[in-house]
Order: C-alpha cells, then structure tokens, then sequence
C-alpha cells in the first residue's frame, strides 16, 4: 500500500458553526495521495460534518479546505470540480430507488461526464462485478439487501473515477451478517491505492488498512496516530475512554 | 415420508427438505366466498343486507329510465308520448352541436381531423410497447398543439377560413379549455412548487404570494375577472380573445393547485436523496430533472391526476361567461321549444354527466395504472 508525498487533502484551521453552536474547532488536517484514514468518536463529535465539508455537502465558514489543488469556496465551478474527484459512500446509501442498479450507476458518467451510454454501462459493469454483484444490475435497489445495496453504492461512486473516497460510517446501518462484504470491498479498494476517509467504528477495519486514526470529540481533533500506536497506547484521557467503552462493549 | 425428524442427542434435526404444498383453499365456490366477505359477523351482515336493500331500491328504477323504458327511435313525438323515461332522439338529433359547438357546418371536417390526431396521440402515449414514445410526447406538446391551433382557427394563406373563438363550441371548446389547463398547469406547477421551496427568499416569496392569491378565489370569480375587469386594465382599441383569457385564467388557477400537490411530492424525497446526488456532482437542475422530480411526482400521482380531474370538470364554469362547452351547448339546446317535453333536460343533463365521467374515470384508470407500473419494490 504506497502512500506518495503528494498532498491530496490540506485542511487548515477550519471552522464551522451551526447558528451559534460551534460544531468543527480549529480543525487542521492534511491527508497524502494513497492514503487511509480512520476518523472515529463519540455520537455528534462532528466526524460527519468534517467529511461532508470535504464535498461542500456542509459549507464551512472559517479556515481553508483544498482538494487535489482546488479550493473549496462559494465558486460553483470549484464545487462541481471537487465533486467530481470526490466519491462518498453514505450510512444509509442514499440510492436513487427509481433507478436499477445499473442506472444509479451510469447516471453520473453520463450526465456529468458526458460519457456514452454504451461505455457508461461497460464501466458500470466492471464496477459491479469488483463489487461481486453483477447479477443484480437490473435489479432495482428496493429489492437487495442492505449490504448489497451499500455495495451498489459504492459501486456507484467507483464509476465516476474519483480520486477521493468519503465513507460515513458505510457500516453502520447494517446487519452484522452484512458488514463483512462490505468491508471486504473497502479493504479491497484500500489495497488498490486509493486515498479513502472513513468515518467507522469498525476498529479491526482501522487496524487492518489505516495509516492513521483520527479522534474527534466535541468538534475537535483530540488525538491522530498510526493505529497501532492509537489502540495500543492512546495518550488523551478522552480517547482512553472511548477506546475503553467501544472495545469492551 | 421424507421429513421425519430424527433425534440426536437433546437436540431436534430436521431430516430433509419440506416438499411444497399448494396454498390452502379459503373459498370453494361463491357460496363461501360469500359468507366469508358479506355475511361474517353481525355488523357485516347487516351492512350487506342494507347495501343490497339500497341497490334493489335505486337500480331497477334508474335503468329503466335510462335503458329499458327510455326512448330510443323516433323523435319529439314519441318522447311526448313516454315523457317519464330518457329522450335520447334528442341527443341523436343535436349531437353533432353537442360535439362541435356552432362551429361552420363545410368546416368541420377540420375538427374531425383534430380529434382523430389528439386520440392517435393520446393512443400512442397511452400504449406502452408502441414505438419511439419520447417522440410523441415531444410531438403531442409542440407540434400538436400548433396544428390544432392552425386548423381550428384557420389560416388565410393555407386556404383554411377562419372560424373565430366565439363559434367554437361543445365537447371540443371543453376538450381544448381542458387540454390547454393540463398541459400548462403541469410545468407552471413544477416551477411554482420548486420557486415556493427555494432558498432564494425573493423567488420564494413571489411564487407563495402567486399560488395562494390564485388558491384563494373562486373559479368564477377569476373567470369574471378575465371578462369584465381585464379589458378594462388593457387601453383603448386593444382586445384580447375572451376564450385565451378563459385558458389563462384557468391554466394559472390549476397551476397554483399543481403547484401544492408537487410540493406535497417533494416534502417526501428524503434529504439523502439530494445529498447523494450532489455527492454523485450532479448540477442543481439535472438534480432535480432526474432524481427528484421523477419520484416527487411519482408519489403523488394520485394527487396530480385529482388536479386534472377538478380542472376538467371545472372547465363547465366558462358558461356564465358566454363560452358554450359541452354543459352550456346541452343546457342551450334544452330551451328548444320543439324539444319542450319533460325528460328532456333530464336527458341533457345526463347525457353531459355520462360524457364527462368516461373522461374522469378514464383519467382515474390510467393514474392507477401508471402508480402499479411506478412501482419498483419497498422503499426506504
Ligand atoms: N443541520 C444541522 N443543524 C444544527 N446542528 C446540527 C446539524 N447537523 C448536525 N448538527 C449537530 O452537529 C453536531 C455534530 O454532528 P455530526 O453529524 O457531525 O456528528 P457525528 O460525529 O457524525 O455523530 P454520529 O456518530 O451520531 O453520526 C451534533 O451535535 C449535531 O447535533
Ligand atoms: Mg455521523
């Protein structure tokens, strides 16, 4: 798993408030092509409003978020640009359910990138048999299960070629018996290189393909390590905590 | 037998496979169905006797009128000597007014070639395994609508004559009061429905205060307007055609009812749904065009479908303000002295309703079909 020194992400003293309540912290946050982070803690930490910052799904008001050289600001070329580098994978998978399988999938490769049907489907297909459900591609997304619905999501986003992968807590919505394809996909997708952020409370899927964790409580980064370093010797009480109650429950 | 269990130790093991069985049998001929669903239970029971009492009452009377006692052949004269059954000469001697209004007698050909084209269309959208029906639709809302025009008015220079709005007339000035409402409400709707949600205050405030001034007055009362207060904001020598300024009118009131019902529509799509497609870069109207619009408006089909409906039956109201549709031609011709016996209105009157419910009823039919062929499995 190569990580380059080329940097992807730069997040620099990043602020955002909801009204008066002040939900991301002086965030600063730096993150290299090929690599994998784990942001985890506690319910309304802001681990999902950080990476939805990312997209400009949030919009953030102090601070600076670049993304593969571009800066994310009220300049709608930006956005679109970021988007289109940036695939996310939702904790309720947000398929659209009046499109099968495969016109969720091509659907963003022909309207955004013009690309032809044809070729847009080829790709789709390539991208669903990676994700190891091909058959289903006529399918509508009402009639999978959740984990095959969370494959088809990411299927989904794998077919705009992104450089970039957003995960909110991909896991979580699932039935234990299901979570394992799916992670078996993400740990796939890490083994290719791709640069991925995922908010999870899978810690075996941290160990295995993280090059960091990140601990964020109450709007702030409290502690960022290799994960080994973070589970075996965590140095913030906060974090101490959370490890305690989420591995021993 | 296959599917023994077999003890091992504490535990139950299934030996094999349980062969399938068909599904068990509730009814067994009409005697059963029947006790089964009208005669279970006290209160059941005795709705059904009441249903039945109330249907034996009504029915043998109302189709004796209509059918079995009601006139069928001869004109005036025997309509005067049955006069407490249905007069349908009547309706065979004024049909030909009752579907082209006062339209020019040599011109009519012209409406006939209209109506044929309009149920082609509708026929070609309507069927589903008929080819290239994008291409209808974009033919049925450009071109049609330019070629009905052309014929119905008329145009010099193609050797048509002109038949001016006033002579225009009957089932077909409903069908084109109708059609032109449906087919300008829907968009104006949409665009009324996306501008009250906006976050833009300005174009969300401009499209509430539209909607819920059109929301808030009577048909009759925009259709009065249209007739006597318009021409007086217009200046001197400038007219404007008294049946366009009854399409607007009407067009612009659907819209403000079409407008709330999508919105109904898009209040359901759930916030991942937006989210997923602007992860996916997708721009705000291609957002909207192709994944929230198309299930908004899928939900309430019904609702959209109950717009048209009222919008069709509304269209009647245009006779107080001297448009003869089909309710004003019926009730026009009624008055014929020839025609002075009693169960002629009646005949009229339901004549119109009969024509109207095979349209609204078949608007019905279709919405429910289109919700089954919607369908695409449990949603989240
Ligand atoms: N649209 C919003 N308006 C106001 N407050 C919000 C909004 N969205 C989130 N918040 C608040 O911001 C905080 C951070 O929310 P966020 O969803 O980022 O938490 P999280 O770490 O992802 O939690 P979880 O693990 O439950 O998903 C929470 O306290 C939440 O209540
Ligand atoms: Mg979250």
């Amino acid at each position: 798993m190569q990580v380059s020194e080329e940097r992807v992400i730069n997040i620099a003293d990043m602020n955002k408030w909801y009204g008066q309540f002040h939900v991301l912290k002086d965030i600063n946050l730096t993150v290299n092509r090929g690599e994998r982070i784990v942001i985890c803690g506690p319910s309304g930490s802001g681990k999902s409003t950080l990476i939805r910052c990312i997209n400009r799904l949030e919009e953030h008001q102090q601070g600076s978020i670049n993304v593969d050289g571009i800066e994310l600001n009220n300049d709608l070329k930006n956005i679109d640009a970021i988007r289109r580098e940036v695939g996310m994978v939702f904790q309720h998978f947000n398929l659209f359910p009046h499109l099968t399988v495969l016109e969720n999938c091509t659907l963003a490769p022909i309207w955004v990138k013009k690309m032809p049907k044809k070729e847009a489907e080829e790709v789709a297909m390539k991208y669903l048999e990676r994700v190891r459900i091909p058959e289903q591609a006529d399918k509508f997304p009402g009639q999978l299960s959740g984990g095959q619905q969370q494959r088809v999501a990411i299927a989904r986003s794998l077919c705009m070629n992104p450089k970039i992968m957003l995960f909110d807590e991909p896991t979580s919505a699932l039935d234990p018996e299901m979570i394992k394809e799916v992670l078996d996909v993400m740990i796939e997708l890490a083994r290719e290189g791709m640069t991925m952020i995922c908010v999870t409370h899978e810690m075996g899927f941290a160990k295995t393909v993280a090059n960091r964790v990140i601990f964020m409580d109450g709007g702030q980064i409290i502690e960022e390590n290799e994960p080994e370093e973070f589970f075996n010797n965590p140095q913030s009480e906060r974090t101490q905590l959370f490890l305690s109650q989420i591995l021993n429950h | 037998m296959a599917t023994t269990d077999q003890y091992s130790g504490g535990g139950i093991v299934n030996a094999g496979d349980l062969p399938d069985k068909p599904a068990p049998i509730r009814t067994d001929g009409a005697i059963a169905w029947m006790r089964d669903n009208l005669f279970d239970g006290v209160s059941n029971t005795l709705f059904s006797l009441v249903a039945f009492a109330l249907v034996l009452y009504v029915l043998p009377p109302a189709l004796g009128w209509l059918i079995f006692n009601a006139n069928w052949s001869g004109g005036a004269e025997a309509c005067r000597i049955n006069p407490d059954a249905a007069c349908w000469p009547f309706v065979g001697a004024r049909w030909e007014q009752f579907l082209y209004g006062f339209y020019e007698k040599s011109e009519r050909w012209r409406l006939n070639i209209i109506l044929a084209v309009l149920a082609l269309g509708i026929a070609w959208l309507v069927w589903e395994k008929a080819p290239a029906r994008k291409f209808a639709a974009l033919f049925m809302l450009s071109v049609f609508p330019v070629f009905a025009f052309i014929m119905m008015y008329g145009n010099e220079t193609l050797g048509l004559p002109i038949v001016d709005t006033p002579q225009w007339g009957g089932f077909t000035l409903t069908l084109v009061i109708a059609l032109s409402g449906i087919v300008a409400s829907m968009p104006l709707g949409i665009l009324l429905a996306l501008g009250r949600r906006s976050k833009m205050p300005v174009v969300s405030l401009l499209s509430t205060v539209f909607i819920e001034f059109w929301r808030g007055i009577p048909l009759v009362a925009v259709l009065f307007m249209a007739t006597i207060m318009f021409p007086l904001f217009l200046p001197a020598g400038v007219t404007f055609d008294q049946l366009l300024r009854a399409v607007i009118g009407v067009s612009l009131f659907a819209s403000a009812y079409m407008a709330e019902v999508v919105r109904g529509g898009l209040q359901a799509i759930p916030k991942g749904q937006y989210e997923g497609a602007m992860a996916l870069g997708l721009p705000y109207p291609k957002m909207m065009r192709l994944i929230i619009l198309p299930q908004a408006l899928k939900i309430v089909i019904p609702g959209i479908v109950n717009t048209f409906i009222g919008l069709f039956k509304d269209t009647t109201l245009v006779l107080i303000i001297a448009l003869f549709d089909l309710l004003g031609i019926v009730q026009a011709s009624i008055a014929d002295p020839n025609w002075s016996i009693k169960s002629v209105p009646y005949t009229g009157y339901v004549f119109v309703a009969i024509s109207f419910w095979i349209c609204c009823y078949g608007m019905a039919r279709y919405s429910r079909y289109l919700e089954a062929k919607l369908h695409t499995g449990h949603e989240r």
